[in-house]
């Protein structure tokens, strides 16, 4: 069908070839436009991060001169970001933190998401509306009990503290996008599986693991970005001990603190990895954040 | 353990209880405990700084709370915010999705490129906007501004809420270019090339082929974002501060004031209590959407 | 030895009863064919079987245990899926002694038990590769390989050959059949194509709604269906069925008068059918002879030349009847003609749709697959 239907358009094409090809002219400066256009606007999208990047490699004076392309790279601000504020500190905060909170995530999730996917019972479908609705709880209307209760229990300002409230924020969009993949896979690898012998444990493992592995590894991903990126409960339930970089870098915020080089190290540093790890997930990540309705 | 398996329902819905019960009850904490809290807490006359004054309060909370001016100011600019950043980002992302849809060089690093702003965070998105593009002396706006011979804005000062606007667009324009050009992938190519036979140009057929097929898609990045941005807090705390004023106080950032400056936990829970209605308004559009996905 | 019987199963799912009341015997190395339109149950059925799903009630009984609650590897059975349901991240040998690994069987021994098998379905050379580097056809042998390895008391296909292309379809009947005689096991077979049905079967189990119609032999269901439904979906293309009027019945058979108004006796059982009773007349377009003196007439509206075969489809009053002639009938379309049958290879069906029975068995009836293939064994020596 497609074979038949390039066939003709090409005999189509070269029927006029007498003309030399006004019709390709035509494409390939539609093409061009489109080009054109398209760098234009992914450009200017793109220009505030393209500017930090490269105002991280100025010095404070370069910094705040006249905007230009020409000056000679230096890495000072990166050494004194650690050298004065402590980055790795923070660095590590957001390290531990994040993926600490979505390991946990994972393994409360999974099996959660296992049983929704193949043992699915009548009240299923309730439960994961029901997990989506807790998304729809507004941080800021539970902030004050939450703060309180952690006063409380003396979780302010430690990472325990931060991971736990990232584990929980983040288990329904995990839940989620794992139940869209395990839903995906054949249940009749499953039964055959179970068939051959696999119990329960085996066929996790065996079966549902290796072969859902992309997807866990992109809901884990994604759960990672979204906890690196939190801003909400890190402002207000950390301060110095488990500040993470989104903390760390809203200390630039104060008035006295022009340090534009040294802020522009600092993000770039703390947003690199995540920027390559939505690079690579973006596909996958638009099911998890819609909770399936896009895919 | 193999008995169990193959014999009747109730056992199986009893694995299924089992496997689900971590991640169930812990939601099911996190949610009903603090949210009772909230509640409770609205109806409490409790500040940290008076640890004499506590005891029930009624509805006194929310009294005050619906007779002060910044509740009122802080509505409006929450629905401002939520309105223009939604009406950008869906116009916005629609056409830039239908761009990036075509086939042009590198396509592939220009679609990268224009997603990126998604992954950054909050605090550092909005200190680049505040230091870098928008400072009335050395931002890069203000230099453009300067050499196209047009007098520098000071946009914090003049346009605050503009600005926060600005700042959060563009964080979430490329989310919503993201899903509404997965949305449009899903577009079957012989539809279009259908319509293309019945003489439909490309205007005519983005106007009633891609808009329609994108309505589910667009319907869903506005309740996504609505969620989100009813609540936007970081972008607010490290460049105005809620100011001039309550210029660019939001609901959330006015609930941070009550409590954690004011440390009036009853007022600031009553304020949550109203946060929490209003992003349950929106929730329940989004929960039936999802709902009718998993039916089919 | 293996056997099974199915006591009075049923299933449902919810306020559905999808199996309504099966009995079944299934004897030692006997290929049964449960047969049946989508949705007759017949895979709930095997399913049931195979231990994936749980029978409401009733009883699962191989071997003369009742197995209804032992775990589906502990049954002894083995699955051929529809998908073929390879393990895609899997060798085509991890795949087939991936059941033996589970069962801590030592590497050496498996490798052995893998290697014969895949000796069996020719399928040595691809050891190494995984499921996605395989065509059709030779993921549907791993997929029957792996159930070999298993070395099951019984064989379990859930319409194996449905997603291969029509000419691997007719290949893989066969081999299927040669498998069946080499492995001598036990065999039973889900399928909606009663062409693989007639072609394998020792025994067919015809299904709809949850209830089995009948179980015969191939030959038995295509002379003696007991009712319209199994006359209709047994033989292809679907045997015609004429409106009929009782005129008289007897010992020798009952009369009834045809559309044309011609009447004809038919050998079957109804001397208690009385004069005016309408009834059904069923007869396969192969046994529709054309005729200038034959009691039935029509015009052709669609006349398809297969070469050897011709099948005309002749509009009779308000219906189309299909008559299977030879291939060197001269007639045009919109001929009329005249065709007619023998009275013998007609069936007459009452009014709640069951067969009259049959006054003579038809010789083949009995007839078992193994039979044949003795038959045909004994020619060639």
């Amino acid at each position: 069908m497609t074979t038949a239907r390039t066939k003709s358009m090409s005999a189509a094409g070269s029927v006029p070839k007498a003309t030399p090809s006004p019709l390709f002219a035509a494409l390939s400066s539609r093409r061009l436009w489109l080009t054109v256009l398209g760098w234009t606007v992914a450009g200017v999208i793109f220009f505030p991060i393209f500017w930090m990047v490269l105002t991280g490699f100025k010095t404070e004076a370069e910094a705040v001169a006249d905007p230009s392309l020409v000056f000679s790279p230096t890495l000072d601000s990166y050494a004194e970001v650690q050298s004065r504020a402590n980055y790795f500190h923070f660095a590590l905060n957001s390290v531990v933190v994040s993926f600490g909170s979505t390991l946990l995530a994972l393994l409360i999730a999974i099996p959660s998401a296992y049983a929704m996917a193949f043992l699915p019972t009548k009240r299923t479908k309730g439960t994961l509306l029901w997990m989506l609705s807790t998304k729809m709880l507004p941080p800021v209307g539970v902030l004050v009990p939450i703060y309180l209760l952690f006063r409380d229990v003396g979780l302010l300002d430690t990472r325990t503290g931060l991971t736990i409230v990232y584990t929980l924020m983040n288990l329904p969009i995990v839940v989620w996008m794992l139940y869209t993949f395990f839903k995906d896979l054949p249940k009749d690898i499953l039964e055959a599986g179970r068939m051959d012998g696999a119990g329960t444990l085996q066929e996790v493992w065996f079966l549902l693991l290796p072969l859902t592995l992309p997807g866990i590894a992109s809901t884990g991903l994604l759960a990672v970005i979204l906890s690196w990126n939190e801003a909400f409960w890190s402002l207000n339930l950390t301060s110095s001990q488990a500040a993470p970089l989104t903390a760390y870098i809203a200390s630039f915020s104060s008035p006295e603190g022009l340090f534009w080089a040294k802020l522009s190290a600092a993000s770039t540093m703390a947003i690199a990895p995540i920027l390559v790890f939505g690079w690579l997930t973006q596909k996958q990540m638009v099911r998890g954040l819609t909770f399936g309705a896009v895919k | 353990m193999n008995k169990t398996r193959s014999s009747g329902r109730t056992v199986g819905g009893l694995r299924t209880l089992s496997l689900q019960a971590p991640a169930v009850s812990l939601l099911f904490l996190w949610m009903i405990v603090p949210l009772a809290m909230t509640v409770w807490f609205s109806l409490q006359r409790y500040n940290l700084l008076m640890p004499g004054m506590t005891g029930f309060a009624g509805l006194e909370n929310y009294e005050y709370l619906f007779t002060d001016p910044a509740l009122w100011s802080a509505i409006g600019t929450t629905l401002l915010l939520v309105g223009w950043v939604l009406a950008i980002t869906v116009v916005g992302g629609t056409l830039l999705a239908v761009l990036f849809q075509q086939e042009f060089l590198g396509r592939g690093i220009a679609r990268v490129l224009a997603i990126s702003p998604f992954f950054v965070m909050p605090t550092v998105s909005a200190l680049i906007w505040k230091n870098m593009m928008m400072h009335p002396a050395n931002g890069v706006l203000a230099w453009l501004a300067e050499s196209l011979g047009l007098p520098a804005l000071d946009w914090f000062s003049s346009l605050p809420l503009t600005s926060i606007i600005i700042i959060v667009a563009w964080q979430w324009l490329p989310f919503a270019l993201l899903i509404l050009l997965t949305a449009m992938q899903s577009l079957d190519d012989d539809q279009v090339e259908a319509a293309r036979m019945d003489g439909a140009g490309p205007i005519a057929i983005f106007f009633f082929i891609t808009l329609p097929h994108l309505k589910r898609a667009i319907s869903v990045v506005i309740m996504i974002e609505m969620i989100f941005l009813l609540t936007i807090f970081a972008e607010i705390f490290v460049t105005t501060s809620g100011g001039p004023g309550l210029a660019t106080t939001n609901l959330a950032y006015l609930i941070y004031i009550r409590a954690l400056l004011d440390f009036d936990v009853g007022m600031a829970s009553a304020g949550g209590v109203v946060a929490i209605v209003l992003a349950n308004i929106v929730a329940v559009f989004l929960v039936r959407m999802v709902a009718r996905n998993l039916e089919s | 030895m293996s056997t099974l019987q199915l006591k009075q199963i049923t299933k449902s799912f919810g306020e559905t009863d999808v199996i309504k009341g099966v009995d079944l015997e299934v004897n030692d190395r006997e290929f049964v064919v449960f047969v049946g339109p989508s949705g007759c149950g017949k895979s709930t059925l095997m399913r049931m079987i195979a231990g994936l799903e749980s029978a409401t009630s009733g009883d699962i009984v191989i071997d003369g245990q009742r197995i209804n609650e032992v775990g589906p590897a502990d049954r002894g059975l083995a699955m051929v899926f529809q998908s073929y349901a390879l393990y895609p991240h899997m060798t085509v040998e991890d795949n087939m002694g991936f059941s033996l690994r589970l069962a801590g069987v030592p590497k050496a021994e498996r490798r052995e038990k893998v290697l014969e098998a895949a000796r069996i379905l020719q399928l040595e050379p691809l050891l190494d590769r995984k499921p996605k580097a395989l065509s059709g056809g030779q993921r549907q042998r791993v997929a029957i390989g792996r159930a070999i390895v298993r070395n099951p008391s019984i064989f379990l296909f859930d319409e194996p050959l449905s997603n291969l292309d029509a000419a691997l379809r007719v290949q893989m009947r066969i081999e299927l059949a040669r498998l069946h005689e080499e492995l001598d096991a036990t065999m039973i077979y889900v399928t909606h194509d009663q062409i693989e049905a007639m072609t394998m079967a020792d025994k067919i189990v015809v299904l709809q709604g949850g209830v089995v119609e009948q179980v015969g032999s191939p030959m038995e269901l295509y002379h003696h269906p007991r009712n319209r439904f199994v006359a209709g979906f047994i033989g292809s293309p679907k045997m015609n069925f004429l409106p009929v009027e009782v005129t008289e019945a007897g010992a020798e058979g009952v009369s009834v008068r045809l559309p044309g108004g011609d009447v004809t006796r038919v050998p079957v059982a109804g001397q208690d059918q009385a004069a005016g009773t309408a009834l059904e007349l069923g007869i396969r377009p192969e046994h529709l002879v054309l005729d200038d003196q034959g009691p039935l007439s029509g015009e052709i509206q669609v006349l398809e030349r297969l070469g050897g075969q011709t099948s005309l489809y002749v509009r009779m009053g308000e219906q189309t009847v299909t008559i299977m002639a030879d291939g060197d009938v001269a007639h045009r379309v919109h001929d009329t003609l005249r065709f007619g049958f023998e009275p013998g290879r007609a069936h007459l069906f009452d009014a709640d749709g069951l067969a009259l029975p049959s006054l003579e068995a038809h010789p083949l009836a009995s007839l078992k697959r193994q039979d044949n293939r003795m038959a045909s064994s004994a020619d060639s020596e």
